[in-house]
């Protein structure tokens, strides 16, 4: 049941070069997207292993978002092209774990597209919002919780 | 009283592999013989849990436990063994990291159960009995053990001293890991005992590992005939060489299979899946999105194929929703 009251954390990996220079114009744009993503800056998306997303969604994440540049745009030539690659193969396997499409998102967005950063943001803010939260139940919690259901 | 390190071995969800790996030390089981004085090993003496129970704590020098941790049974004999040993090495992949009885992870409690008791094509069970913890039976009153909803490896249960890895543990790595644990100066605290480099630094192959390594699409093994002398990779097929721990001295490779992981990661990967998935994400040639996908149907069960050993002790564990 989607709660109203639900704020989705969503956890953001943006490449030094494109994604996070937009999230810095629209800042000094005064441009007002939704509070809900903590941006984690990288070098490049290609720095993006899967094991970081798995350990957001671990440690409570609702959605993961990947920014990163256009093809062929890629500051150190196929960072990019290897995300894109990676992320094909994460989205069979976080399906595979329960974890719906739309927590995971991996987009194209240029030091110039404020604004399609600002849509992205508050597209994927509603979109999980209506998922509900993921709240993984770890291991431990699970035993606990154990047996009859 | 001898005066030998008393040792016990146990299995809990397990395959019984790793027991056979003990055996297969052939001859040179005597001489584990001669060092040890084995206390507890259901598989092959007649001790029972009350002699387990009436030592001393600490009595024994080390308990090793094979098996994932999956019943209220196997629980409390990896707490009551934890009692009873001053070390408890997790033996086997399956203590280790879950191994293939982690695949469970995947599915919830309930469908695990009904597949295994109601939907195998094999079983006959027309009223849908389904064990339970407690049940009565002609006025009698009937207990099994609890069936967790998740399998653990035995670190989330008890504290573990040291790891012996694989499916099962190769010989030599279970004749370092006794020789380790016997000598004066026994290895650091919550070890791994094996080296802690890839696989693929002691792979005979690789010379042929190309060092830019790009694949066309990935292939199963049953789909081409593997050349003997070139990188299995290179070839398409999916080895987690590069993301798994070595001292198995590539077995599977010299088989001309490819690397399915049994050995864990290295000290330096928290998850072994993610990571494999990363590294081999990457080296598909493909940088259009269908071409990739097209690059990925090779690899149909991606959960299966790079959490293979290690589900259950992965970042996620499994399912991140119970229905």
């Amino acid at each position: 049941m989607p709660d109203e009251k639900f704020e989705p954390t969503i956890v953001a990996f943006f490449c030094n070069w494109c994604t996070y220079l937009a999230a810095d114009l629209a800042g000094t744009s005064r441009m007002k997207y939704a509070p809900n993503v903590r941006v984690v800056r990288l070098m490049c998306s290609g720095r993006v292993d899967a094991q970081f997303v798995l350990d957001a969604f671990a440690r409570g994440a609702d959605g993961v978002l990947i920014g990163g540049c256009h093809p062929g745009d890629c500051h150190y030539q196929e960072g990019n092209y290897k995300t894109l690659r990676r992320v094909a193969l994460l989205k069979r396997l976080l399906a595979q774990m329960g974890i719906e499409p739309e927590r995971f998102r991996l987009e194209w967005i240029s030091a110039s597209e404020a604004d399609r950063l600002k849509t992205v943001v508050n597209e994927m803010v509603e979109q999980v919002r209506a998922l509900g939260p993921l709240r993984p139940k770890l291991a431990q919690e699970q035993v606990e919780e154990a047996v009859h259901t | 009283m001898s005066e030998k390190p008393r040792v016990a071995f146990y299995w809990c969800a397990s395959c019984g592999g790793c027991e056979e790996a003990v055996v297969d030390l052939a001859e040179e089981i005597l001489n584990v013989v001669s060092a040890v004085d084995i206390r507890f090993w259901p598989v092959a003496l007649d001790f029972k849990k009350h002699d387990v129970e009436a030592m001393p704590d600490q009595d024994l020098l080390a308990a090793f436990i094979n098996g994932a941790i999956r019943s209220s049974e196997q629980e409390e004999m990896a707490h009551l063994l934890r009692r009873k040993a001053r070390v408890v090495v997790a033996f086997g992949a399956c203590a280790q990291l879950g191994g293939i009885p982690g695949l469970a992870n995947l599915y919830p409690r309930g469908e695990v159960l009904a597949a295994a008791y109601r939907e195998s094509p094999s079983t006959v069970n027309e009223s849908g009995i389904l064990p339970s913890a407690a049940s009565r039976d002609n006025g009698h009153e009937l207990h099994l053990p609890e069936f967790w909803a998740r399998v653990k490896p035995l670190d989330q249960v008890v504290p573990v001293d040291y790891y012996v890895p694989g499916c099962a543990p190769t010989p030599n790595i279970i004749r370092g890991a006794l020789a380790g644990l016997l000598s004066p100066e026994p290895p650091p605290p919550a070890s791994v005992l094996a080296p802690d480099h890839a696989l693929c630094e002691e792979c005979p192959r690789r010379d042929s590992k190309p060092e830019k390594l790009l694949i066309p699409k990935f292939v199963r093994p049953h789909q081409i005939a593997a050349r003997e002398d070139t990188c299995l990779l290179a070839q398409g097929l999916v080895c987690l060489g590069p993301a798994t721990r070595a001292g198995c001295e590539a077995l599977c490779v010299k088989g001309n299979m490819p690397c399915s992981g049994c050995f864990g990661p290295t000290s330096r990967v928290r998850d072994q899946g993610g990571k494999a998935l990363s590294g081999l994400g990457a080296v598909i040639e493909a940088s259009e999105e269908e071409a990739i996908e097209a690059a990925i149907e090779g690899v149909p069960d991606p959960a299966g194929t790079f959490y293979r050993y290690s589900l259950a002790a992965s970042l996620l564990g499994g399912v991140a929703k119970q229905a």
